[in-house]
């Protein structure tokens, strides 16, 4: 701390110094490096997290343990749907990580136990963590819609974890007859990737306009509004014919799919309506990663209360939930929020190792949609801390591309590369 | 209250002082990371890395973003959740300096 500093500052330290005056023993600061930190799951939380604690403190000894020698991104999945693009190039490894310092372990986490903190593994082992973090993603909620589970599944793909699933739907796409219907079941809020639906449905439709054009792609929601609507609806009629009796694309909301009968791919809404697929995609509800669940970290909504400023978990001291699982206040659960996310609470954890002092969090998220040829959308913000300790979106700030009056093809084409760019630098940032 | 140097208040309670864990700059900057590139190296594509961008270009692009002098497809979003210090702080982190 510089002498320059100003006297609010001053006084504020001092109180602050005052108030922890028991807990900062000089060892505990001595000692701030070599501390053994565990990351559960390599998603995009995960990862970021583990790198940027290495990029705080090289001295730590960080190991990140996930299921999957792979980790395939949710986001730009839907282009995979679409055969706009190959798997492979939305699948990472986790060699970028070993090369920061990190130990990478290819298990399955069983258990956390917050009184020993230690971490257990299927194949056995166990992590001495002197700080954990929770980062499993969601968890499809399959019980939700009688018929569906993740053995059916495997024929009637939900494809919201990237990877298999993306590539069944991807194949049953292209094994469609023209004249084919796709039923897009949407999930209720909250879950991952609030306008990725209406991307795929978008994306989706492209493919059949180009390909299969006697072909519908119907949407059924619960719900009566999602995510830029408004964008995604006027992109739909200049595309897609939507509202007209040609459409490549309906949407039909506030009724919820309630059964689904595996063998005729057909939905029964709440309403009564049945409607037979050829191709069906079912996104179920969804709710934290079971491994939260089991470790005890979730309330009664099934989602993990954390302090928003440091992503510590308000249930179990030393354990910190960063990405979907964690209920971070007005952010989205998206591949960004994760990545943004994973930011600040590396800082948290540093700091409470290091008898640092956390300080005032900021965050982003963007979330682009591709929804014709040239055509991408997006919506921004910039989030703050508020006095009530709650992520709140920085008023005035982010928003939606311009629509209406405000429409510009030539903004929209530069949207689509931003996006591909967006996706190149954000996955380097998490895993490379 | 009685005028008193910080690190002699600390020494008087026995207590050692707390320091930021990183600068608000830092804190700042890993934001533009996510779209403009791992500790502003740029990967590929559209968006323009910010390593080698100087510090003072972005402080005044960032500001016309804001006000609107400069369009954008996102910035123009971004720019206005941030003060004049603000700014000026991830650009102390992020930019290249003296130019």
């Amino acid at each position: 701390m510089t002498n320059n500093v100003s006297r609010r500052t001053l006084l504020k330290t001092t109180a602050a110094t005052v108030a922890a005056g028991s807990m900062m023993s000089f060892s505990h600061l001595a000692a701030a490096s070599g501390h053994k930190v565990v990351v559960v799951g390599g998603g995009i939380a995960g990862s970021t997290t583990a790198k940027y604690l290495k990029k705080l403190d090289p001295k730590l000894d960080i190991t990140l343990i996930e299921a999957n020698k792979d980790y395939h991104t949710c986001f730009m999945s839907n282009e995979v749907i679409s055969g706009d693009r190959n798997l492979d190039s939305i699948k990472f490894g986790y060699d970028g990580l070993k090369k920061h310092g990190i130990n990478v372990v290819i298990d399955h986490v069983e258990g956390i136990d917050a009184a020993k903190k230690q971490v257990k593994t299927k194949s056995g082992k166990s992590f001495a963590y002197d700080r954990c973090i929770v980062a499993p993603g969601v968890q499809l909620n399959y019980g939700a819609i009688e018929g569906y589970s993740q053995e059916v599944a495997k024929t009637i793909p939900h494809a919201w974890k990237a990877g298999e699933q993306t590539a069944i739907l991807r194949k049953q796409l292209e094994a469609m007859k023209d004249g084919g219907t796709v039923v897009l079941v949407a999930p209720p809020n909250p879950f991952r990737c609030p306008p990725g639906p209406y991307e795929r449905a978008s994306l989706i439709a492209k493919y059949l306009k180009e390909n299969k054009p006697k072909s519908k792609i119907v949407i059924l929601d619960p719900k009566e509004a999602f995510s830029k609507k408004g964008l995604f609806e006027d992109a739909w009629k200049r595309h897609y014919g939507y509202g007209s009796a040609n459409a490549i694309i309906e949407w039909h909301g506030k009724d919820a799919v309630v059964k689904v009968d595996a063998k005729s791919k057909t939905v029964t809404t709440a309403s009564g309506k049945q409607v037979k697929a050829d191709v069906l995609n079912i996104i179920p509800a969804q709710k934290a990663g079971k491994i939260a669940e089991v470790a005890g970290l979730t309330n009664d909504a099934g989602w993990c209360p954390i302090n928003q400023k440091t992503f510590e978990s308000t249930i179990h001291k030393d354990v910190y939930v960063v990405g979907d699982s964690s209920i971070a206040g007005a952010m989205p659960k998206s591949g960004y929020s994760a990545n943004s996310q994973a930011k600040v609470c590396a800082v948290a954890v540093y700091a409470s190792l290091s008898g640092k002092q956390m300080i005032e969090p900021s965050w982003v998220n963007t979330c682009y949609s591709i929804v014709a040829h040239d055509e991408a959308i997006s919506v921004a913000a910039v989030y703050q801390l508020n006095a009530e300790n709650k992520i709140v979106d920085v008023a005035g700030a982010g928003g939606l591309t311009p629509g209406g009056d405000a429409f510009n093809a030539e903004m929209r084409k530069r949207e689509v590369q931003y996006a591909y760019s967006w996706f190149n630098n954000i996955t380097t940032d998490t895993f490379k | 209250m009685k005028k008193i140097y910080l690190p002699v208040a600390a020494a008087l309670l026995g207590v050692t002082l707390p320091v930021l864990a990183v600068d608000r700059g830092e804190m700042l900057a890993n934001s533009c990371f996510s779209c403009h590139g791992y500790d502003g190296k740029n990967t590929g594509g559209a968006i323009p890395p910010l390593g080698q961008y100087p510090a003072s270009l972005i402080v005044s692009q960032m500001k016309a973003y804001r006000d609107g002098t400069r369009t954008g497809t996102v910035m123009n979003r971004h720019a206005k959740g941030y003060t004049d210090e603000e700014i000026e702080l991830m650009a102390k982190y992020i930019g290249k300096q003296g130019q």
